[in-house]
């Protein structure tokens, strides 16, 4: 298969830190692929230079042949890129489904004359968005929280609407940062089932996460970042072995 | 019961004639000019009241958008063309019908711009003003178009104070009246008080509408995500920078569009309509009226308006709005209507109860 997502050469420096260099990987159209690393290894930068967020010092970023290093993050969104945020980010004062609707923002297209005119073809168009979201919330399970405001939820019940609303855009690829985080053990099952679910509908997930059950349980491939170097990339049960990833990770994690 | 939009509007306009009909029959129909004025003033605070509830931005400067609204209208419709009527610009802008030939004050001819021409041209000006000032300052994040439009209040207030055929110090004044369809006027002659009123209120009615169609549609969703998680929005592909800017230039429409039938109905305009007090007037407004609350907005900024036109405040007009804006920042930072007198009636008297049980209060 041809690269999908071709991250090559990329680094990042803050300050005095180089908090990503020289990395390197692709993703696959239709894999899960993880992203994983001791806290500090530049995971969450890598995303953000993905994503728009921040742009890499050196290196470049194609996205189905598109040069997207540079892109501002709408700009990258419109390519077909979504993503959710380490700490959830939703919109306060907006309830569940208006979170979920402003996902549809790509695919609609009413401005300011529309909608303050209140043209039939815009409250149509709202009408299906609104529709696309529920179905997308159906999709999740969250549908019965539609008009709950978003940032009064629970924990668990905020991060499927933040999911629902990447989904919402119709993505080709959907960054998910440390979508376990805060989870229970129960719940993050339903969510390697639920990747599973999404990959199935043909998108393909990025994902950033420590719950290493999870990344061996459900992905394709792994990216090991350790100081903002690749030590390793392979498939999950390769990583598992490798001598230098037990050393830095997950030896680590056996203390 | 749960009115939709139109009919929250319908109920506004039949309150706004009930007021006319119950000032009238007080025999205080006078009132109705401080109330036809203080409907313009709303027109400019229910812009920002959409850019600071909505976009989250602040502006300290729209009083200068209102002014160049109002000054743009004032120059054109009173700077007499006859001397030049031989150019080809006059002579073809004249040949469009764009010119009128009015009578002056002493029996003379003027030839001024189409009061509806110069109109136009306002709007045009601070529209192109707010896209200058917006463009660089709206693609940062945080709180810059403050202090930008700051500067071009500032630079208004000072231009107008300054220039000589603005008139200096003392404006510009015999504006003519705004004409309109049925022998209607914007200004004129003290008979037409009722008449002014009414367009007034049908002028503030239609913008209302067209403001609560647009936060409620998807630019209005995708203003309150910018507002609630700028990143995660941009991060849902909307261009922020962009939605922000244009409703800064919304707002200063709005604001302009306030200042051209402000100076008509007043028969002039001078330099403090223009004055940073002004614009602190129009967010101590918004601040009351509720962030994000157009109807608040619009009730407090006509109730508050009519106030300080009357002059209940006296000299202090400007500490009085001062104090609002300062005493709601730090008591009800998300509007008088956001309060909660119950729950707070509450909290007091579980504080009461302590006290008098001897703990010392929270």
């Amino acid at each position: 298969m041809t690269p999908f997502l071709e991250v090559s050469g990329v680094s990042k420096r803050f300050g005095g830190i180089q908090a990503v260099s020289g990395v390197s990987f692709q993703v696959r159209r239709g894999m899960i692929k993880a992203v994983i690393g001791p806290n500090g290894a530049g995971k969450t930068t890598l995303f953000n230079m993905v994503s728009g967020f921040s742009a890499p010092d050196h290196g470049t970023i194609t996205f189905g042949g598109h040069p997207i290093h540079g892109c501002r993050p709408h700009q990258v969104a419109a390519r077909g890129i979504s993503r959710t945020f380490q700490n959830i980010r939703l919109f306060e004062h907006l309830s569940a489904l208006e979170n979920v609707m402003v996902g549809r923002h790509l695919r609609s297209r009413a401005g300011f004359l529309a909608g303050m005119l209140d043209l039939g073809w815009a409250r149509r168009e709202a009408t299906a968005m609104r529709g696309l979201a529920l179905e997308v919330m159906a999709f999740l399970g969250i549908e019965a929280l539609a008009d709950a405001e978003a940032t009064s939820l629970a924990y668990g019940q905020q991060r499927a609407v933040e999911l629902a609303r990447a989904l919402a855009s119709d993505p080709e690829l959907v960054l998910l940062d440390e979508p376990a985080a805060g989870l229970n053990m129960r719940e993050t099952r339903d969510l390697a089932g639920l990747i599973t679910r999404i990959r199935d509908r043909g998108i393909t997930v990025l994902l950033v996460e420590h719950d290493m059950s999870l990344v061996m349980e459900i992905c394709d491939e792994v990216l090991v970042l350790s100081y903002g170097e690749k030590i390793a990339e392979a498939d999950p049960r390769t990583v598992q072995r490798d001598p230098q990833v037990v050393k830095v990770y997950l030896g680590e994690e056996e203390c | 019961m749960h009115l939709n939009r139109y009919g929250q509007v319908g109920i506004f306009m039949a309150s706004a004639a009930g007021l006319q009909l119950a000032a009238v029959a007080a025999g205080r129909g006078f009132l109705l000019t401080q109330m036809t004025m203080s409907a313009y003033y709303t027109l400019a605070v229910l812009g920002i009241s959409l850019l600071m509830g909505y976009a989250g931005q602040i502006s300290l400067g729209h009083a200068g958008f209102v002014a160049v609204g109002g000054y743009t209208s004032a120059v054109l419709t009173t700077l007499d063309l006859t001397p030049y009527r031989a150019q080809p610009l006059v002579a073809a802008s004249q040949g469009l019908g764009l010119l009128l030939a009015r009578p002056d004050l002493y029996g003379g001819e003027l030839l001024v711009v189409q009061p509806l021409v110069a109109c136009i041209l306002a709007v045009a000006l601070a529209t192109l003003l707010a896209f200058v000032v917006g463009i660089p300052v709206l693609k940062l994040k945080g709180h810059y178009l403050a202090m930008a439009t700051l500067g071009v209040g500032t630079i208004v207030y000072s231009l107008a104070l300054g220039t000589q055929w603005l008139g200096a110090a003392d404006g510009i004044s015999s504006v003519p009246p705004f004409p309109l369809p049925f022998g209607a006027s914007v200004g004129g002659p003290a008979g037409g008080r009722v008449v002014n009123y009414y367009v007034a209120v049908a002028l503030l009615g239609a913008a209302m509408l067209l403001l609560l169609n647009l936060v409620q549609a998807r630019v209005g969703r995708a203003l309150r995500a910018i507002h609630g998680a700028e990143d995660a929005a941009a991060a849902m592909g909307v261009d922020t920078a962009s939605l922000k800017l244009k409703t800064f230039v919304l707002s200063a429409a709005l604001a302009a569009l306030a200042g051209v039938f402000l100076t008509h109905y007043n028969g002039g305009i001078g330099p403090s309509e223009a004055s940073v007090m002004k614009s602190v007037k129009y967010m101590a407004i918004v601040a009351v009226g509720g962030m994000g609350s157009l109807w608040g907005t619009l009730g407090m900024s006509l109730a508050l308006n009519f106030l300080s036109l009357r002059g209940y405040f006296g000299a202090y007009d400007d500490v009085v709005f001062g104090l609002i804006l300062v005493g709601m920042m730090l008591f009800a930072p998300e509007g008088l209507l956001a309060l909660q007198p119950r729950r707070a009636l509450a909290a007091l008297r579980l504080r009461l109860r302590r006290r008098e049980d001897g703990e010392e209060p929270r």
